[in-house]
């Protein structure tokens, strides 16, 4: 039986009529046409699909998109400003070289921006425990570790 | 999308889901870090699934009377984050950072997880360490059990068709006590190998009081109250902790034998009495 949700997703409301055996990473992806959100194992291990539900990380693979009516999400689509210019994050992300390949980095950058909301300044062990859930098979994490060092380093005092 | 079709209900309050579940027909789904992927990989097919995730009644964290009441539909990361719980119950805090990733626990809720009883599952240390006690209700009942209870077998609950977990009630700890939560993760999925919470009290130089809880060792959670009875009469840490787990059933896997796991269960909850003492004045 299918059901009528209706979420807001990067500010955008989205009103669709969805079976309840439909995971929101599909809905993301397949439904609203956001494909930025990845799917990787599909196994809630990698963490490619995170995207913020109430401000807060999820996989998306594991969870229904009927789980999501109502609720205000976050892909990576919505996080640089209108007009491109990257957020903080991104930017270092790029300077630092805190990707390769690029798979897991929507996931990655949520996660961080997660991490720094409630902890601007994490150390090292902090940031890997934070990152615990995304799983990059390119950069080997450091140079990860250092672009949240350097967006928290450029977030100072905001 | 999954193969398995279902019907979803999301009821609004308690008395409405307890209504549903009522005929022990549907599957109740709180934070989904458990039953999702168990649908996804077909062992779980349920027809009926009950989500609790819009009760706000469900939700709290709140201290009274020298108890910490918990609702079932908190989260790791509200229990790991909780003035409240680091205040009064810190083990448990402890443990709720231990558990999965960053992602699972802001999704994953402790009446979900306990309710699912995974062998592996970090919390049951704690709450037997903790001696909580769990409310369960259903549409015509409510009784409250201890956890050592409410943990039957691998996932195997106290629970009957229709009843749900509504809170969970923790004693307060003293202030200075100490308590250490060791875990020993399995390096691809992050649950615990064997997990051990301790909680003790120190008085004059020894130990007064000593709580141990262990996970991971065996199909269900356990409390070992021989090893607590030497600590308090004396007996020095080493020693106490080389009889923890002797005729518990230990679970073999290819990571690790039943003895292997035993050998952790000393060895870490000698390291977790050790750290809770230097937490202890």
């Amino acid at each position: 039986m299918k059901r009528t949700i209706s979420l807001t997703i990067n500010g955008k409301t989205y009103t669709d009529e969805v079976e309840p055996r439909l995971l929101l990473i599909h809905y993301l992806r397949e439904v609203a046409g956001l494909t930025g959100p990845h799917i990787g194992c599909e196994t809630s291990i990698c963490g490619a699909c995170t995207v913020l539900v109430g401000g807060k990380t999820v996989k998306s693979c594991t969870m229904f998109a009927v789980q999501a009516d109502g609720r205000e999400l976050t892909t990576i689509e919505g996080v640089a400003a209108a007009d491109g210019k990257l957020d903080p994050v991104q930017e270092a992300f790029w300077n630092e070289h805190g990707l390769q390949c690029g798979f897991c980095t929507p996931g990655m950058v949520l996660s961080v921006k997660h991490l720094l909301a409630a902890n601007p300044n994490p150390t090292d062990q902090e940031i890997r425990h934070g990152l615990d859930g995304n799983l990059c098979r390119c950069t080997g994490y450091q140079h990860i570790v250092n672009a949240v060092k350097a967006a928290a380093a450029g977030k100072g005092g905001v | 999308m999954i193969p398995q079709p279902f019907d979803y209900y999301a009821p609004a309050t308690l008395r409405e889901a307890l209504a549903m579940i009522a005929s022990g027909e549907h599957k109740i789904l709180a934070g989904g870090m458990s039953l999702v992927p168990l649908m996804k990989l077909r062992l779980a097919l349920p027809e009926h699934v009950v989500d609790l995730g819009r009760i706000p009644e469900l939700n709290y964290i709140a201290e009274s009377g020298g108890v910490l009441r918990i609702g079932a539909m908190s989260t790791h990361h509200d229990i790991e984050s909780s003035a409240a719980v680091r205040a009064h119950c810190p083990l448990l805090a402890e443990a709720a950072g231990h558990i999965g990733d960053a992602q699972v626990r802001n999704m994953g809720t402790i009446g979900g997880s306990i309710a699912h009883a995974d062998p592996s599952a970090d919390y049951p240390a704690a709450l037997l360490a903790l001696e909580t006690k769990i409310r369960i209700v259903s549409a015509n009942s409510d009784r409250t059990i201890d956890a050592a209870e409410f943990f039957v077998d691998a996932f195997t609950t106290a629970l009957e068709p229709g009843e749900i977990v509504l809170e969970l009630q923790a004693p307060v700890e003293d202030q200075g006590e100490g308590y250490c939560y060791e875990k020993v993760p399995h390096p691809a999925s992050g649950f615990a190998v064997v997990g051990v919470a301790v909680r003790v009290k120190k008085a004059g130089g020894k130990i007064a009081m000593a709580r141990i809880g262990i996970t991971g060792m065996g199909p269900r959670p356990f409390r070992d109250s021989m090893a607590e009875k030497m600590l308090e009469s004396g007996t020095e840490i080493g020693q106490a902790t080389q009889s923890i787990g002797q005729g518990e059933e230990a679970n073999s896997d290819l990571y690790a034998s039943g003895d292997y796991r035993r050998h952790l269960a000393r060895v870490h909850a000698a390291r977790a009495l050790r750290t809770a003492l230097t937490r202890a004045s």
